[in-house]
């Protein structure tokens, strides 16, 4: 009987804009360990609704404790200071991002990818509960000034404020006026006075690159999908966050654009033979990603999208999602009004994101992934699942690990999931053909 | 005659079917783990084999289930437990649309459509509450082998409630509650409500639609099955054969493979990376 395992394709464009992006998340990381240094203003700020246009036009550093803490996933090392903040009293309840960054603090801040630069502001947000207490940490502990942006949520369910009602011009003027109050804090810091055709500037690249990854990501609409969003697609959301709003950020999501249009009209595809289109949705487990991905490429299985990839990068996927450079502060607040809440804490919607990506990116099924030490982007999943599975009929697959911390990731389990997923959805397409097997003597 | 076989190597039993051209049972075989799941799985084999009078060499395939799956090195093909349970659970009742399988160390609930195949699974994670190591742990308590443990929880008349969800846990729960004077069969009950508890509650996240065939060796317990069918509300299928099931399921899709009816319907092995 034939063997035939599907492999990774060796794409040399993906692989290539993996490689530089890879090399500017080194430069960016050579650059902060030199900050404190070269006396350069630093800023530690969240992946979403962190205001960084802003930070930017004051010449801020942008320490992202998050990256730092799931790079030390991706780098092995995140049980070391997940070790380090249990014993200091941590509980191992607590989210491993926060314990990974306690840790590098007990380690006076070397970090596997370099020094990472005291910071002169936390720029904080309600976006998620921990955020909060975690500025407190560095607040107490490293007497950084802590900025927190008090972001309007969800407001009920089934109903989203947008532009045009009155309640979004509300919450316009509401976080307008908190920008107003963080950019005097800046200009305090920094010495410098705030320039409003700096933000304009600014907010243009933004405008551009994110045109440049909306288009990335639906480029993965393609059957073959030309990359996999949960590693590939990892990369480049790294690159959406550390350079966010500058040039290197901009040709980065052009050139990344056109190798994977390139690709498409190729007709190259992640992997040799793709069986079958997923969607990941939830927040990656970054201490065992190739391996998850491993685990689904080897069914021929490659998640073609991701929520993540939306979220994770500012949460501006809608067209109307753009900031207006005439006036920026205003088009500032309007956005974030808008994106920052997307995909972190507004749930209520996620079932009906996820049922139009379903058939945009003609997945098969839907690998949700509960994060051990963060209930809250676990939360919704049950009930999004259910909903998936019953009501549309769409293969789910729940699998439960951490971000980070490597002691809840069981192999055997996990692959037997994965294994009996695939085996259903084998079942459910009729049956394809054994092609698969591998014969060992009896 | 030509013969097919199903190894299911579990946490803490190994079971092997084999089944005719006809898809008829005719050699079970159960053995206790040990140190080496190859050599189990190997003995497993042969006896079944004894039991059905059959040679080795009229048997043409052999897939193996279970977590030691990989572990057969004479197995042709793997396939995962939940699939194998599906499909014998499906064989024994064919109007199952749920199945609830209570093994060793797992707990799962599969939801099958009417055509026999998998629609969504759930699966106890990261802990063994719920399982059968939880009655291990009351056998260890209460120095009491597995299989009385049923009986004599039938007798209670008051149980206790057990309040942790962690088996490590639970072995000191119920030796306190002994050291308390509390009879052993309501302290049993109590255990096999938890266990039934959290068990329920797996099978809800998948939808719970009649028929329920339960399967696996905690099956054969008949505390377990009395107190799932109250919580349950319904009567829930038993086979003789439901500690098999995982076994036999295996055996039926190396029947598919090597004899044509419902090919189809097997599904392709996943190696071991």
């Amino acid at each position: 009987m034939s063997t035939t395992t599907t492999q990774p394709a060796t794409d040399a464009a993906s692989s290539t804009m993996r490689e530089e992006g890879s090399r500017l998340m080194k430069e960016w990381y050579a650059r902060l360990s030199t900050a404190n240094e070269r006396k350069a203003p630093v800023a530690n700020v969240f992946v979403m609704g962190n205001a960084v246009e802003i930070l930017r036009t004051f010449d801020f550093e942008l320490v992202f404790p998050e990256i730092n803490s799931l790079q030390t996933g991706v780098r092995k090392t995140s049980q070391e200071y997940i070790s380090l903040s249990e014993d200091y009293g941590y509980s191992p309840d607590v989210c491993s991002y926060v314990k990974a960054d306690v840790g590098l603090i007990l380690k006076e801040n070397e970090h596997p990818a370099g020094l990472i630069p005291k910071a002169d502001l936390a720029v904080s947000s309600n976006m998620c509960g921990t955020f909060i207490k975690w500025a407190e940490i560095w607040e107490r502990w490293l007497k950084t000034p802590v900025f927190v942006l008090d972001l309007p949520g969800q407001r009920a369910a089934g109903w989203q404020a947008r532009p045009g009602d009155a309640q979004h011009a509300a919450d316009t003027r509401w976080i307008e006026a908190q920008f107003k109050d963080l950019i005097e804090k800046c200009e305090k810091i920094t010495g410098k006075r705030f320039d409003m055709d700096r933000l304009a500037e600014v907010e243009e690249r933004v405008n551009k690159q994110v045109d440049h990854w909306n288009n990335v990501m639906a480029l993965n609409q393609n059957v073959p999908a030309p990359y996999n969003a949960m590693l590939d697609g990892l990369t480049y959301i790294g690159i959406m966050n550390v350079h966010r709003g500058t040039e290197e950020g901009v040709e980065f999501m052009r050139r990344l654009e056109a190798h994977t249009r390139a690709k498409v009209a190729r007709g190259e595809g992640r992997v040799a033979e793709e069986r079958f289109r997923l969607l990941f949705s939830g927040t990656p487990c970054y201490v065992s990603m190739r391996r998850l991905v491993e685990l689904f490429e080897t069914w021929g299985g490659v998640f073609a999208y991701s929520d993540y990839l939306t979220f994770a990068a500012g949460g501006m996927d809608a067209a109307d999602m753009r900031y207006d450079t005439s006036r920026p502060l205003e088009s500032l607040a309007e956005v974030t009004a808008m994106a920052a809440h997307r995909g972190l804490s507004n749930q209520f919607f996620a079932h009906e994101r996820l049922a139009q990506q379903i058939k945009d990116y003609a997945v098969d099924g839907i690998v949700f992934h509960g994060i051990k030490s963060c209930r809250f982007v676990s939360s919704g999943m049950a009930d999004t699942r259910e909903f998936l599975n019953k009501r549309l009929d769409i293969p789910t697959l729940y699998i439960e690990s951490d971000l980070i911390d490597p002691r809840y990731w069981s192999d055997a389990q996990i692959k037997n999931r994965v294994d009996a997923f695939f085996e259903a959805l084998q079942q459910r397409a009729g049956g394809a053909p054994l092609s698969r097997s591998k014969t060992v003597s009896a | 005659m030509k013969y097919v076989a199903g190894v299911d190597v579990g946490s803490t039993q190994t079971k092997a079917v084999i089944v005719d051209e006809n898809r008829n049972i005719v050699g079970r075989a159960l053995l206790d783990m040990e140190t080496s799941m190859v050599t189990v799985a190997e003995d497993a084999f042969r006896a079944a084999l004894d039991n059905a009078g059959a040679a080795e060499s009229d048997v043409v395939w052999v897939a193996g289930t279970g977590y030691g799956r990989y572990k057969i090195t004479f197995g042709k093909e793997q396939i995962t437990e939940i699939s194998c349970h599906a499909r014998g659970a499906v064989t024994l009742f064919p109007l199952t649309r749920t199945v609830i399988d209570i093994g060793g160390q797992d707990t799962k609930a599969i939801r099958v459509g009417p055509d026999g195949k998998v629609e969504d699974f759930t699966m106890n994670d990261k802990c063994a509450a719920g399982t059968g190591r939880f009655l291990g742990a009351a056998s260890y308590a209460l120095e009491m082998p597995l299989s009385e443990l049923g009986p004599l929880a039938l007798k209670s008349t008051n149980p206790v409630r057990i309040t942790t969800t962690c088996t490590v846990f639970a072995e000191s729960e119920i030796i306190s509650h002994l050291a308390k004077g509390i009879l052993p069969e309501d302290v049993l009950m109590g255990v096999h409500q938890a266990i039934t508890s959290r068990c329920v509650s797996l099978a809800r996240r998948v939808g719970i639609e009649p028929e329920v065939t339960f399967t696996g060796g905690v099956s054969r317990n008949q505390a377990m099955v009395k107190l799932l069918e109250a919580q349950l509300g319904m009567p829930i299928n038993v086979s003789q054969d439901a500690h098999f099931c995982g076994a036999l399921g295996a055996a039926l899709f190396s029947h598919d493979r090597m004899f044509g009816e419902g090919a189809k319907a097997a599904p392709a092995m996943a190696e071991e990376a």
